[in-house]
């Protein structure tokens, strides 16, 4: 049985440092390629003082790093966070999603833990790690916009999950859409920046920031003009209006026969 | 209570109303009406139809008012229908929204959604009148499926009115077919999402499917036609039917004299109730108006099917919690249940199973409630004629039956809303529906067998207190020094009540004329055995006599 000649003669002993070297160029070059455009949004946002950055380390280091790893590389129970962006932070933080009261199928919202401040710090210590997406600003959140355009996008995009009128909708194995109504107009733009949870991300390419204007001001046009008809019964559509007359619609009718049948005293 | 009559002696009644009213003849008022109701009876001899008619007698319960619920409704849906139709387009022509709700300006709509968004904000009331015309349609069919349960538990399908309620069975059909139209006629999205169920169940039928889909929506879904199509159902042809059918439900009420309650006096034979005039007039009256006003309270306080919300039919979107009317959603239910992905391939045709066994198990489901008179009639064999109704208790497989089936139809129902009950008890979409499936499948057993042990543990309890009264708690010593407790004995009203009821037994196999004895008599046998083998036999007066000299 012959034996076959080694193979690795045949390439020269650097060949393999070359290559590396070769990708490892590749690579950087892109990466320095795509931060130069991505910093440049990053510079837009609120100002990110070292003291703040080092502020948001400490609170990491003591309340994300669990999960999230020191470095916010990731670890089996939470997902790295190099390039989430102040975005991503403002949102899970702010909306009390994060930290996490426990596993389970999606982070719940509840009361905040952190205060604005410390949020910030947060935010831009994460953003400071790597480049992602801005906490949008003020001007980008005026409810202002094209109410008509923001609901053709908001029934075509959203609705799906989110139901038309915003009153949220079941997803599988226990996830859900939540409710939009009173959610902060920042942090809907902020949701549709990042996609947190399950939701997909609509970038700025996908949908521009000027869509995401208009949507915000369908929303907060819903919000603000409550149906014309009267009570709403949480927009739920016909289940919520069966079971109202089920319960009240025949119950009051089924109270008035027996009280007109009742026999006199 | 001397206006209590009997209708077959309807000489009797002595009409408190009128005698106790003091005479008003010399009013010029009154001296009108004379004249005027002269002059009309010359013309009209009406006065024997108001006669017979107003000397009919109905007895008091509350359950038997459920019908008049329906029937006033649809009057209520009538008015607002037409009222409705003064604005509504029933047209699929594009066009341009431009009417006051911002978030839908210079929206290309069909001119169905534009015509029901200007009811809806420019007409004035029209939005009131649109919402009191969808809650009253809610609210006829949700009484007329408490008036079928009604009928059914109570046995009032029996002889002679099986007929009755196969019409009765109809009308229920032709309200959800009413209902479903006028559902699809606003074109918004959640409308034209309804529609694409249909179509989507019209073409998994194997071969047709495809081309009676075609037929329907007047080529590829949605079209250009449906809206037209249905607005010509839902307005001219199903209203038609509908009025000439309640026309003939209210003629056999009348044929067959309404059904009562077993009690003193009451019997085969009679009616005990009041008549229609002046007493169910003035009540019936009232209460068209009492009903009329629940459901504008209703729909003057309470949002229904906002379009605005869902905005106009695109074939792309469709959102969260889209579901269809109450009164269909046991056939959503089913769609839910099914599990996915039930489809074979054969010679070229696919056959989406997923869609076939629910529509198969619906219609056999339709089709025992429309047939299931003359079932226990051919089970029975009686063929006697029914005019007292049974307590449910004392018909035990049929109330049995009755459970089964409205624990699958609620099943289906809930089906419906599964993801409504995901996310508000927070639990798992999968979980939910997995749930349903087990209790669609054993529910109906489960409540099948508990519903028979409970009707027949309360015919003994029934017999029980029948024969020996209620536990006074009053002990007695005897003069012999024996302890007894007095037991309390129903009064003879109530004893009434509680022994009235007919006596089934299973029927023998007989050979026919020819000595055999064939297949279907075997399994009328086997059906009256299910039927009759467990049974509470009623107390007879001897039984009672025994009992009655035993204690005291």
């Amino acid at each position: 049985m012959a034996r076959k000649p080694a193979k690795a003669n045949r390439r020269h002993p650097l060949a393999t440092v070359v290559l590396i070297a070769i990708g490892l160029a590749f690579t950087g070059g892109g990466y320095a390629l795509f931060t130069s455009t991505a910093t440049a949004q990053t510079d837009t946002s609120a100002t990110s003082t070292a003291s703040s950055v080092a502020e948001g380390s400490k609170l990491f280091a003591a309340n994300c790093a669990t999960c999230h790893g020191l470095n916010s590389e990731g670890t089996g129970n939470g997902p790295s966070l190099i390039g989430v962006g102040a975005a991503s932070v403002d949102f899970q933080v702010g909306t009390g999603r994060m930290p996490l009261a426990m596993q389970g199928p999606q982070a719940m919202e509840k009361p905040p833990q952190f205060t604005a401040e410390q949020t910030q710090a947060l935010a831009d210590y994460v953003a400071s790690l790597s480049p992602g997406p801005a906490i949008p600003t003020a001007d980008q959140l005026t409810a202002n916009g094209n109410a008509t355009n923001g609901g053709e996008l908001f029934r075509i995009n959203c609705a799906m999950c989110h139901n038309v009128a915003g009153a949220g909708g079941a997803l599988t194995e226990g996830k859900f859409a939540p409710d939009l109504t009173g959610v902060d107009s920042k942090y809907i733009y902020e949701a549709m920046l990042t996609g947190p949870q399950n939701m997909p991300v609509f970038n700025d390419h996908n949908i521009t920031p000027e869509d995401k204007r208009d949507i915000i001001t369908y929303l907060k046009y819903l919000q603000n003009n409550p149906s014309p008809g009267g009570f709403e019964l949480g927009n739920l559509g016909p289940v919520a209006e069966g079971l109202f007359i089920w319960i009240f619609g025949i119950g009051a009718v089924v109270a008035l026969t027996v009280w007109l049948t009742a026999k006199s005293n | 209570m001397s206006t209590i009559e009997r209708s077959d002696a309807p000489h009797e009644i002595v009409d408190p109303v009128f005698s106790d009213v003091p005479k008003a003849a010399n009013t010029n008022a009154s001296r009108f009406t004379a004249a005027a109701a002269n002059y009309i009876d010359e013309r009209t001899s009406i006065s024997a139809v108001v006669k017979e008619f107003g000397r009919k007698i109905f007895p008091d319960h509350w359950s038997f008012m459920l019908g008049e619920v329906a029937l006033y409704s649809f009057v209520v849906i009538l008015l607002t229908g037409t009222f409705l139709t003064f604005f509504f387009q029933a047209s699929m022509a594009p066009v341009t929204y431009s009417g006051p709700f911002v978030p839908l300006k210079g929206v290309e709509m069909s001119s169905a959604m534009d015509s029901a968004l200007k009811i809806s904000f420019e007409v004035r009331g029209g939005l009131l009148v649109r919402q009191i015309h969808h809650w009253a349609a809610l609210l006829f069919i949700a009484s007329i499926g408490l008036h079928m349960l009604r009928i059914f538990f109570t046995g009032a399908f029996r002889k002679p009115r099986e007929l009755n309620w196969t019409i009765g069975f109809l009308l229920f059909i032709l309200a959800l077919a009413e209902g479903f139209t006028g559902y699809s006629l606003p074109d918004d999205l959640l409308s034209g999402n309804g529609l694409r169920i249909i179509d989507g169940m019209v073409k998994g039928v194997p071969f047709v499917g495809t081309w009676i889909s075609y037929l329907i929506f007047g080529g590829e879904f949605p079209g250009e036609q449906i809206v037209g199509r249905l607005y010509t159902l839902h307005i001219l042809l199903l209203p038609a039917i509908l009025v000439a059918m309640i026309a003939l439900h209210l003629v056999f009420v009348v044929v067959h004299k309404h059904t009562q309650y077993a009690g003193p006096g009451k019997t085969n034979q009679n009616v005990i109730g009041y008549p229609v005039l002046p007493v169910y007039a003035a009540k019936a009256g009232g209460f068209f108006f009492i009903v009329f006003g629940v459901i504008a309270l209703i729909a003057s306080f309470f949002t229904i099917n906002p379009i605005w919300n869902y905005g106009p039919y695109d074939p792309s979107p469709v959102s969260a919690g889209t579901q269809p009317d109450w009164y269909i959603g046991f056939a959503d239910g089913a769609l839910r249940l099914i599990p996915p992905g039930l489809e074979s391939v054969i010679w070229g045709h696919t056959y989406s199973w997923n869609i076939l066994i629910p529509i198969v198990v619906l219609g056999l489901f339709i089709a025992t409630v429309a047939l299931y008179p003359l079932v226990e009639g051919w089970v029975t064999g009686d063929k006697r004629e029914h005019h007292i109704l049974d307590r449910p208790r004392n018909a035990p497989t049929r109330t049995a039956i009755g459970a089964a089936g409205v624990t699958f139809y609620a099943a289906l129902w809930a089906a419906a809303s599964s993801d409504l009950i995901a996310t508000h008890f927070e639990l798992s979409i999968e979980a939910v529906i997995h749930a349903i499936q087990a209790t669609a499948i054993l529910g109906p057993i489960i409540a099948y067998f508990i519903a028979k042990r409970v009707c027949l543990a309360l015919q003994k309890k029934d017999r029980e207190i029948a024969l020996h009264g209620f536990e006074s708690g009053r002990i007695v010593r005897l003069p012999g020094g024996e302890y007894i407790e007095v037991h309390q004995q129903v009064d003879e009203y109530e004893r009434w009540r509680l022994v009235t009821f007919n006596e089934y037994k299973p029927l023998m196999i007989r050979p026919n004329a020819k000595g055999k004895i064939t297949g279907t008599q075997r399994l009328r046998a086997r059906m009256s055995r299910w039927f009759f083998e467990d049974r509470i036999a009623p107390i007879t007066k001897s039984d009672v006599a025994r009992q009655t000299h035993d204690h005291h």
